[in-house]
């Protein structure tokens, strides 16, 4: 079952390299990882997704409990949480099919960010399903490159 | 007015009131081995960096103060290794200081450089790369801190040369600052006071205790609750010590080479209470069938312990002697809610299961290393203190020689580290001056440090080494012919040819003796015990005798086999399902 975790840690160097290695070392796999900035200059919040039964998940928040640099961790509950991802995707194109590539971008809200004579680069954020939607529709026109963010998600409300 | 880093360092360390140092110089660590030179702290130069650490450990087991130990980079801090492994293992507070190429040079793999924070990250509480003079004192007392609060372990500092070199205005802050460190030690009221309606409620309850006692230091609470409720007590081997063994209710040590009646106990109770505990597979046998009948309340100042192996039914966090404490109060107000359950089955149970299965082993027929163990605790009126190295000669030591108080027994249990007795012991000397040190060892263990014979003698730690000269890996031996068709494969040590450890105490300047008949084994322990010095006793014991009774790895616990009243009568490696060794 995959859970988001919301970490918050101290923004230190080492930090990720010891939430890293505490996974790997406890062989737990993580599904994807973001890290970043928060308000405070102080501290990074890490998004991470694990696929993980429920008795796994209870050890691996303990776990991560007793990392010093680990301030708070929260797991996201997605009813009650908002998650996005932003994806970059290299789409293969040509002068016949390109309008048709770029009604697509506009129907997912997504951008595009660099033209070529062969491809267009676009930016498209979402939610998993979303952004999955998307790359089912593009990969006929033929995917060059794609690079995905990872999720990011916070809690809703108050 | 600016200090150097190593200045501060050596500053640092003494405001955090440290007496001792056990450790090594090299090349980057010359500036901090100046600074100490003047330093009224002692320095103890060992001959291996393992066992600068182990001694550390073996300090730090023996006072309940941090221990330090130090090492130059690369080798050094690599050396350094086994014995922080072995101190996290075992909840040791520990603080290790390497010291690291300039900060220019890292990660060039320059000479003697190694990623040492990277290396130990999963095997220290918490560690520190050392880029500024000015965090120099911040970072020593945070390390001390986390070393010794909540569940103890070891903390590393990586000190690069050129930061130990460079300057800054000493000031400390006040408390440190960890907003991602908050250790609970008070436990949860509810969970303690459903705890101790449970306790009233059992019929066949059963204390499962271990280190966490004892670094809590809460003997005396746990005796409370043991005594005033008729509670009987079995140990893990750290946790020896945490209760009188010759008292009534305690059943010794239970697990692998637990007593029969430990373990036929854990398999009938209907409430264990674990303190300080972490059902360790050595303790658990077939985790499947464990304690099939039993409600837990396991009582840990570390969360991530709990319902790790075993799920707790009461789940306590908290310090052990906190919890306790708590735990005897809620008991005494519940008691007048409630009648405590009848027990009178249960302890005619224990009772018949003590009687029936005592440890015994087969006398006579040569020099028995239990014999060799039983004698040690005669002489010395079971009052010493008794470090061990590991395998056979651990488990002997653990089962024939019962101890009364805690910090007395100090053993590599989780990591389960060879070589650990020697310099552990000299560390445990150092710390408690006035007590008699024993280190019973094995003939292959004790060779893993043997060097640090050296340190015993220079710094003048009488350290008492019995080695259980089987010729063998004991118990890497006892396995192969009790699992691998008796094929001694790369086992045997060929104690004719080598070494003379006589020969050898005495090239170290300590004070060898040999022993191979068992009507000399009082009069060489004696002698040891009398003697100024270090002394190295070499028994020869019955290379064969295995250590009994035992419980196959995998097995479940009321699956023991052998011992004087019942004979190797099964083995089932086959049974192991779950993955050994």
């Amino acid at each position: 079952m995959k859970h988001t975790l919301s970490v918050l840690v101290e923004n230190k160097p080492g930090v990720l390299a010891r939430v890293a290695e505490l996974f790997a070392r406890r062989g737990f796999n993580i599904d994807s990882l973001a890290v970043g900035t928060t308000e405070k200059p102080d501290i990074s919040r890490m998004t991470i997704v694990v696929d993980v039964a429920e008795h796994s998940l209870e050890q691996v928040r303990k776990q991560l409990h007793k990392l010093v640099n680990v301030i708070e961790i929260s797991d996201l509950d997605p009813e009650t949480s908002v998650a996005r991802e932003l994806v970059l995707a290299k789409i293969k194109v040509n002068p016949e099919n390109r309008s048709e590539v770029i009604e697509i971008v506009d129907i997912f809200r997504g951008n595009i960010v660099d033209v070529s004579r062969e491809s267009i680069v676009v930016e498209v954020t979402g939610n998993a399903q979303k952004l999955r939607a998307f790359e089912e529709l593009v990969k006929p026109y033929g995917i060059r490159e794609l690079v995905r963010t990872g999720k990011v998600a916070l809690p809703r409300g108050k | 007015m600016k200090v150097t880093g190593a200045k501060a360092l050596v500053r640092s360390l003494e405001e955090e009131g440290v007496e001792i140092i056990f450790g090594i110089p090299g090349g980057v660590l010359l500036p901090v081995y100046d600074v100490l030179f003047e330093s009224k702290m002692r320095k103890v130069l060992t001959r291996h960096e393992q066992g600068a650490a182990h001694a550390a450990d073996g300090y730090a087991r023996v006072t309940g103060k941090v221990g330090v130990c130090m090492a130059t980079s690369g080798p050094g801090a690599t050396n350094l290794v086994t014995g922080i492994a072995n101190a996290y293992m075992d909840s040791v507070p520990l603080v290790a200081i390497t010291g690291q190429v300039a900060t220019n040079l890292i990660g060039t793999d320059a000479f003697q450089e190694a990623d040492t924070t990277g290396i130990t990250m999963p095997i220290v509480k918490h560690n520190y790369l050392v880029k500024d003079p000015a965090d120099i004192p911040d970072v020593v007392q945070e390390a001390f801190y986390i070393a010794r609060t909540g569940r103890p372990g070891p903390v590393l500092i990586d000190l690069p040369v050129d930061v130990a070199r460079g300057e800054l205005e000493y000031h400390r802050r006040e408390h440190p600052q960890l907003p991602g460190y908050k250790p609970t030690y008070k436990g949860h009221k509810k969970q303690v006071r459903m705890a101790a309606r449970s306790i009233l409620e059992a019929h066949s309850p059963i204390l499962y205790v271990g280190g966490g006692v004892i670094t809590s230091g809460a003997t005396a609470e746990l005796k409370k609750l043991a005594v005033d409720n008729g509670i009987h007590v079995t140990h893990t081997l750290m946790g020896k010590g945490a209760f009188p063994e010759s008292h009534r209710l305690s059943l010794g040590m239970l697990g692998m080479h637990g007593t029969r009646c430990a373990n036929y106990a854990m398999c009938e109770t209907d409430l264990i209470i674990a303190v300080g505990a972490r059902f360790d597979d050595r303790i658990t046998g077939k985790l499947s069938e464990f304690a099939p009948k039993a409600k837990v309340i396991h009582i840990d100042i570390d969360p991530a312990e709990i319902s790790k192996n075993v799920r707790a039914h009461i789940p306590i966090v908290g310090d052990a002697r906190q919890v306790l404490k708590d735990l005897n109060a809620a008991i005494a107000e519940v008691r007048a809610e409630i009648k405590a359950a009848d027990r009178s089955a249960w302890n005619a149970a224990i009772e018949e299961w003590k009687e029936k299965y005592p440890l015994a082993y087969e006398r006579g027929n040569g020099l028995k290393p239990q014999y060799v163990v039983e004698r040690i605790h005669a002489l010395t009126k079971g009052d010493a203190v008794i470090c061990t190295e590991v395998g056979q000669n651990q488990m002997w030591a653990a089962q024939y020689y019962p101890v009364q108080k805690p910090r007395r027994f100090i053993s590599s249990g989780g990591l389960g580290t060879m070589g650990y007795g020697l310099p552990a012991a000299i560390g445990a000397q150092l710390g408690s001056p006035g007590d008699l040190v024993f280190d019973i060892a094995g003939d292959g263990s004790v060779q893993m440090t043997i060097q640090e014979l050296a340190t015993a003698v220079l710094e003048g730690a009488p350290v008492k080494v019995a080695i259980l000269n089987n010729g063998y890996l004991g118990m890497v031996r006892q396995w192969q012919q009790l699992f691998y068709n008796g094929k001694y494969s790369c086992t045997c040590l060929d104690r004719e040819r080598t070494p003379d450890f006589v020969a050898l105490a005495e090239a170290y300047g300590a004070k060898g003796i040999r022993v191979k008949d068992p009507d000399l084994v009082d009069q060489a322990i004696q002698e040891a015990m009398e003697s100024p010095c270090p002394v190295l006793i070499d028994f020869w014991v019955d290379p064969e005798e295995n250590v009994y009774p035992m419980v196959a790895p995998g097995a479940p616990l009321y699956d023991m086999i052998g011992d004087l009243l019942y004979p190797v009568e099964k083995v089932h490696p086959e049974k192991a399902e779950e993955p050994f060794l």
